[in-house]
C-alpha cells in the first residue's frame, strides 16, 4: 500500500487533515531545528565509507549511498485565517547496489554505522533475489570519483531563516486585497524545500550538496450564486530553484502587457489584485466558438506544454519500455533519433536540456548518482537530436558517459532517470509579443497554465489555461473563456511560426512532476519566450450537470 | 520492528502524555515495513525494501497548536519532543478554525490486517514476479510491471482520553505486456488485503490476451458512443467525483453546489440504478474504523438510488452549521448488477469496449468535466459482438453525465486506480453517449 493510501485507510492527524500528503514529506518539527546543519561531512563520509565496504564485502560490484536530510516548510491560508504551519524534516539514507548484475535497494532511517550496515546488507539481499529472476546485466556508464566535493544553490536569503510571522503577514495581506477586490474565496500558501545531499560511491565520489527552492502561490475564487457558476484565477508565479528573494519585487524583472507577469522576481500582491478583478472577468467572458485558432502562448502557459509535449518523450526510460507499466512509451523510438533527420519541429524549434540553469530547479551540481550537472540539445533546428540518460542507459545511445539526468525524491526511494530542465530557445531574430500579435488574423493568447492531459506515448495532448484572450486582426478584443486546445505534437511543433526575443525569455515550473513506481516527484523548470503555433484546434469546455 | 501492537503502542503513547502541561495534547505513533519490485523489458529494473516509523506531538494552548515529531523512543527524547511541541505552540498563530480534541469514543476492531501480506519477502515478491514473467515470454510480448506491499499500524492518545489504533496490509500489483512491434498492449491490475488471493500469472493473462487482440487496430471517427467500462476504467474516472464535501458545495463551489445558493443534497443526482455508500467492514475492500479527527467510521450512504443522501461535515464546518459532523469515505463501495461483460456486449448494437483510461485530469470543476485517453485495449462492437480493435481517443465527459447515462451495471468487483493506486468496489458499467473528441496515435 503506498503511503497516501495508508493515511486515507487508517487516519492521519487533525493537522495533518489540511495537508493530505504531508506525511509525504517526512516528519513536523520546529523551525530553529530547521536551522540545524544536521550532521556533519565527516561523520557522514564514515557513516558512508562503512555502508560502501559492507555492500562490497557482501559481493557487490558497485554500491552507492545517499544519506538525505530533507526539509520542507509550509505555510497555508485561506481569506483571513492560518490554516496550518508545518516544518517537516525527513533524513535517512538510501543504499543501491549492483550484485550479480543486477540492481538491489534499501533504505532505512537508522542512521549509525551499524544501521547503515544492516540497509546496505538488506540492499544487497534484494539484488540477490531479483538476480534469480535473469535478464541482461546492468551496464554502468564509466565515472570517475570526483573525491570529497560541495555545491549549494545560489540564493541571497535562506527561505528558512525568514521568521514564519513574515511569510503569514505577506499572505494574509494578499488574501485582504482579493477579498477587497471583490473575491468570494482565496487560498494562498508559501513551500520552501532544502534538501541537503550527501552521496558517496564505491567510484570515489563524495559529494555534499545543499539545494534549495522556493513555491509561492495563491488561488482566487469568484461566484454568482444566481447563476450557480463559478471561477477562479491562479497565481501567475512560478516554483523556482531560489531563495526568499524571489518574493522580493523588482520592476526591471516585470513584463507588462494585457496583464503583468514575472521573471526572477514575484510580487504577489500586484498579482493577486489582478487575480480578484480577472476571476470576476472570466465569468462574463464570451465561451469561445470551437474551430481553429492561432495560438499565441505565454511561457507562463508554454512551460507545461513544452513538459509534457517535449521532455517527456524525450526521457530515453520512456522510449525504451522502463516506463511502459505506468507513465507510458514515446512516439521518438530510436530509429527515429537514429535516422539524423527526424523532423520534431519547426525551424524555429530549438530545445535544450540544462541541469545547470540558475534559478532554475532542475539545477544541482550533480545528480543523484554522482554524474556532475551539464547542457546539451535535444532539438535542434527542428531535428531531434538527442534523449535524456543516466549512467546504465548512457551505452544505449553511443555515449561514453551520463548526461546526468538521475534523482530521487527522498532518501527512501530509488533514485532513477529524471528530466532536466528542457526549454525553448529564444528566436534569434528580435520580436517582442506585441508585433507577434499585430499579424494574427484570428487567435487566442493565452497566460497561466491549466487543465493538462497527454497520451501514454506523447502523441495527443489537451491543454488550458488561466486567462484567454481573443485576438482579432492584430489587436485583442477581449477575454474568452471554456478555452481548451487539442493536437498532435509533431503537428503543434510544425505549427510553431514565431518565436520572441530573449527579451520576452522567462521560467515556469512543476514542484510535483510525477513518475515511476512507486511514484516520485520532481522539480523542474521550463524556459521559454512567447511563441506563435498556426492553425490549432481549439474546443468548446461547458457542459451542463443538473 | 516497525509493526507495534496494540499494547505496545498504548504504553508508549500514554508516557509521552505523561510529560505534557499543555491545555490539551495529542499524540500519534505510526510505523510500517514493506517492499516493491518493478519490472520491464522482460527483467526486473529495480527493487526496494523500506521500513519506517515515527512519533508526532501536537500540543495546544487556546487556539495555538503546535507539532513536534521525533523516531527515537528513550524517555528523553519523548520528554524532548513533549517539550517542543509546547514551545513551538506557544509561537503559533492561533487558527480560528481549531476544534477541541474529542475525549474517549468507541472505535470498532477492523479487518485490515493480514497476517500473509505482512510475511511478504524480497525471494517472494520476485517468485511473484517471475510467475507473470512466464506468461509474456511465452507470449511473446515484453511485459512491464509493478508489485508493492506494505503494512502498518497507527494509532493516536489525547488528553482527553481518546485512544486509537489500527493495523493494515495491502498489496497491489499492475503489468502491461506489449507486443515486439509495439503495436498493441493490454493492461491488468489487482489489489487485496490478503496476499494468497493475487494471483499474478492469471492477471498477466488477461493482460496478454487483451494484447493480443490489439493487433491492428482501425481508426474509427470519434464522437458519442455507447461505452462498456471495465472496472479498471471505470474506478479511474469516477474516482474523481468521491468528494461529497458539504463546505465547497455550501460555498457555492463545487458540483454539488446548487443554483440560487445551496446544495443539491436530497435530489436525483444520477441515474436510480446507482448506488454508492462507505463501509469500514466490507470483507473485500475493509477500511479502519477511526480517523484522525478521532471520531469511527461507520457504514454511510453517498447515493441511493441515484439521490444524493449525505456530504461530509468536518467537526469545524458541522459546528459553524450546527449538524452532526460526518467524515468523509473512507472507502467506496458501488452497487453492481446482474449483467456481465459478455451481456453488455450482446445488446449493443453500436459501441466501444474500453480496457482502462489515462491521464484523467479535470477541465471544468463546476461540471466535473474530464479529459482523459483511452489505452491498453478499445475494442468496436457492433450487432452484439466485438467486430475489431480500434486506436485509442481522447475524451471529455463528466462522471456525473456518465451515471446518469447508465444503461446497465456488472457484477462489482475489488478494482485500483491506475493513478493512486488506491482500492475501490466498482461494477463495469454500460453508459450511453459517452463523448470522445479526438483521436491519438498511442499504443
Amino acid at each position: 500500500m503506498r503511503r497516501r493510501d495508508f493515511i486515507y485507510l487508517s487516519g492521519l492527524g487533525a493537522s495533518a487533515m489540511l495537508l493530505p500528503d504531508l506525511k509525504a514529506f517526512g516528519k513536523t518539527v520546529d523551525v530553529q531545528q530547521l536551522l540545524d546543519g544536521g550532521i556533519d561531512v565527516k561523520a557522514k563520509k564514515e557513516l558512508a565509507d562503512v555502508a560502501l565496504n559492507m555492500a562490497k564485502s557482501k559481493g557487490a560490484s558497485y554500491a552507492d549511498i545517499r544519506i538525505g536530510r530533507y526539509l520542507n516548510q509550509f505555510v497555508i491560508t485561506r481569506e483571513n485565517k492560518v490554516l496550518n504551519v508545518a516544518n517537516t524534516e525527513s533524513f535517512g539514507v538510501g543504499i543501491r547496489v549492483i550484485v550479480n548484475g543486477c540492481w538491489g535497494f534499501a533504505a532505512g532511517n537508522v542512521v549509525t554505522k551499524d544501521g547503515v550496515a544492516k540497509t546496505a546488507e538488506r540492499a544487497v539481499a534484494v539484488a540477490k533475489a531479483n538476480a534469480k529472476v535473469g535478464g541482461a546485466p546492468v551496464q554502468l556508464a564509466p565515472q570517475k570519483g570526483y573525491g570529497e566535493v560541495s555545491w549549494k544553490t545560489p540564493i541571497e536569503k535562506n527561505a528558512f531563516e525568514v521568521p514564519i510571522k513574515d511569510k503569514v503577514d505577506l499572505l494574509l495581506n494578499a488574501n485582504s486585497i482579493a477579498m477587497q477586490g471583490g473575491a468570494n474565496f482565496v487560498n494562498s500558501n508559501l513551500f520552501a524545500v532544502n534538501e541537503q545531499k550527501y552521496f558517496a560511491s564505491t567510484d570515489g565520489s563524495y559529494i555534499d550538496q545543499d539545494v534549495h527552492r522556493i513555491y509561492p502561490a495563491f488561488n482566487v475564487t469568484k461566484i454568482d450564486s444566481s447563476q450557480g457558476s463559478f471561477e477562479t484565477r491562479r497565481s501567475l508565479s512560478s516554483p523556482v530553484g531560489m531563495g526568499y528573494e524571489y518574493l522580493t519585487p523588482l520592476d526591471n524583472e516585470k513584463v507588462t502587457g494585457v496583464t503583468t507577469r514575472y521573471k526572477k522576481r514575484y510580487d504577489m500582491i500586484e498579482d493577486i489584485k489582478a487575480a480578484a478583478q480577472q476571476a470576476g472577468d472570466k465569468i462574463k467572458a464570451k465561451s469561445v466558438d470551437p474551430g481553429k485558432y492561432d495560438m499565441v502562448l505565454d511561457p507562463s502557459h508554454l512551460w507545461l506544454t513544452i513538459h509534457e509535449s517535449v521532455g517527456h518523450p524525450t526521457e530515453l526510460d520512456r522510449v525504451l519500455g522502463y516506463e511502459a507499466n505506468f507513465a507510458g512509451t514515446s512516439f521518438l523510438t530510436l530509429d527515429k533519433w537514429k535516422s539524423g533527420n527526424f523532423n520534431f519541429g519547426s525551424k524555429q524549434v530549438n530545445i535544450m536540456a540544462d541541469k545547470t540553469q540558475v534559478g532554475s530547479l532542475g539545477a544541482v551540481g550533480y545528480d543523484d548518482e554522482g554524474v556532475k550537472c551539464k547542457k546539451w540539445d535535444l532539438i535542434k533546428d527542428g531535428i531531434l537530436v538527442n534523449y535524456q540518460a543516466i549512467r546504465d542507459q548512457a551505452h544505449i545511445i553511443g555515449l561514453k558517459e551520463s548526461q546526468g539526468c538521475c534523482y530521487s525524491q527522498s532518501w527512501q526511494d530509488v533514485q532513477f532517470q529524471r528530466m532536466p530542465n528542457v526549454s525553448l530557445q529564444p528566436g534569434k531574430t528580435p520580436l517582442s509579443v506585441d508585433d507577434m500579435i499585430k499579424n494574427v488574423e484570428k487567435g487566442i493568447y493565452i497566460i497561466g497554465d491549466g487543465s493538462f492531459s497527454i497520451d501514454q506515448q506523447r502523441y495527443n495532448f489537451q491543454f488550458g489555461g488561466q486567462l484567454f484572450y481573443e485576438i482579432k486582426d492584430g489587436k485583442i478584443v477581449g477575454m474568452l473563456n471554456d478555452v481548451a486546445y487539442q493536437a498532435n505534437t509533431r503537428e503543434f511543433w510544425n505549427s510553431c511560426a514565431q518565436v520572441c526575443d530573449e527579451k520576452d525569455y522567462r521560467l515556469g515550473g512543476a514542484f510535483n512532476d510525477g513518475k515511476g513506481q512507486p511514484s516520485q516527484s520532481s522539480a523542474v523548470s521550463h524556459g521559454s519566450s512567447t511563441a506563435l503555433f498556426k492553425g490549432v484546434n481549439v474546443i468548446n469546455t461547458k457542459r451542463k450537470i443538473g | 520492528m516497525p509493526i507495534l501492537s496494540k499494547e505496545e503502542a498504548q504504553a508508549i503513547l500514554k508516557k509521552v502524555l505523561s510529560y505534557s502541561k499543555a491545555d490539551e495534547c495529542e499524540v500519534s505513533l505510526n510505523g510500517s515495513e514493506g517492499g516493491n519490485i518493478r519490472y520491464a523489458l522482460n527483467a526486473v529494473s529495480t527493487a526496494g525494501d523500506i521500513s519506517t516509523m515515527g512519533l508526532a506531538v501536537t500540543s495546544v494552548y487556546g487556539k495555538k497548536a503546535g507539532t513536534a515529531t521525533i523516531d527515537e523512543f528513550d524517555d528523553a527524547a519523548l520528554e524532548r519532543v513533549v517539550r517542543r511541541s509546547e514551545e513551538l505552540a506557544q509561537l503559533a498563530p492561533p487558527n480560528p478554525e481549531y476544534m477541541p480534541i474529542l475525549g474517549p469514543q468507541t472505535f470498532a476492531e477492523s479487518i485490515t490486517y493480514n497476517a500473509n501480506t505482512a510475511a511478504i519477502t524480497p525471494e517472494s515478491r520476485a517468485e511473484m514476479v517471475a510467475k507473470s514473467l512466464s506468461v509474456t515470454k511465452e507470449a511473446k510480448l515484453t511485459a512491464a510491471g509493478f508489485l508493492e506491499n506494505s503494512s502498518g499500524f497507527s494509532s493516536i492518545m489525547n488528553s482527553k482520553g481518546l485512544f486509537a489504533y489500527n493495523k493494515g496490509s495491502d498489496v497491489t500489483f499492475s503489468v502491461t505486456t506489449r507486443n515486439e512491434e509495439g503495436t498493441a498492449s493490454g493492461y491488468a491490475a489487482r489489489g487485496f488485503t490478503d496476499v494468497s488471493k493475487l494471483d499474478t500469472f492469471s492477471a498477466t493473462k488477461v493482460a496478454a490476451g487483451k494484447a493480443t487482440g490489439s493487433v491492428g487496430a482501425k481508426a474509427i471517427e470519434p464522437g458519442k458512443y455507447t461505452v462498456i467500462l471495465e472496472p479498471v476504467a471505470a474506478t479511474y474516472m469516477l474516482e474523481n467525483m468521491f468528494r461529497f464535501d458539504a463546505r465547497s458545495a455550501e460555498e457555492g463551489r463545487s458540483f454539488l453546489s446548487k443554483k440560487g445558493g445551496g446544495t443539491r443534497l436530497g435530489e436525483q443526482l444520477v441515474d436510480e440504478k446507482v448506488t454508492i455508500y462507505s463501509d469500514p467492514f466490507n470483507t473485500e475492500l475493509p477500511s479502519a474504523t477511526w480517523g484522525g479527527d478521532g471520531l469511527p467510521r461507520e457504514k454511510t450512504m453517498w447515493i441511493d438510488k441515484g439521490v444524493l443522501k449525505n456530504l461530509s461535515y468536518s467537526r469545524y464546518w458541522a459546528d459553524k452549521k450546527g449538524v452532526k459532523p460526518l467524515p468523509g469515505p473512507t472507502n467506496i463501495i458501488m452497487e453492481g448488477g446482474d449483467a456481465t461483460i459478455e451481456d453488455m456486449i450482446k445488446s449493443t448494437e453500436k459501441g466501444i469496449l474500453v480496457s482502462r483510461l489515462w491521464y484523467i485530469r479535470m477541465v471544468d470543476p463546476q461540471s466535473l468535466l474530464l479529459t482523459g485517453l483511452t489505452r491498453d485495449g478499445l475494442f468496436y462492437i457492433e450487432n452484439g459482438k466485438i467486430k475489431f480493435p480500434i486506436k485509442n481517443f481522447r475524451f471529455n465527459e463528466s462522471p456525473v453525465i456518465m451515471l446518469n447515462n447508465v444503461e446497465a451495471l456488472g457484477k462489482t468487483e475489488r478494482s485500483i486506480s491506475v493513478e493512486s493506486y488506491r482500492s475501490y468496489l466498482i461494477p463495469p458499467m454500460k453508459i450511453k453517449e459517452f463523448t470522445f473528441t479526438s483521436l491519438s496515435d498511442a499504443v
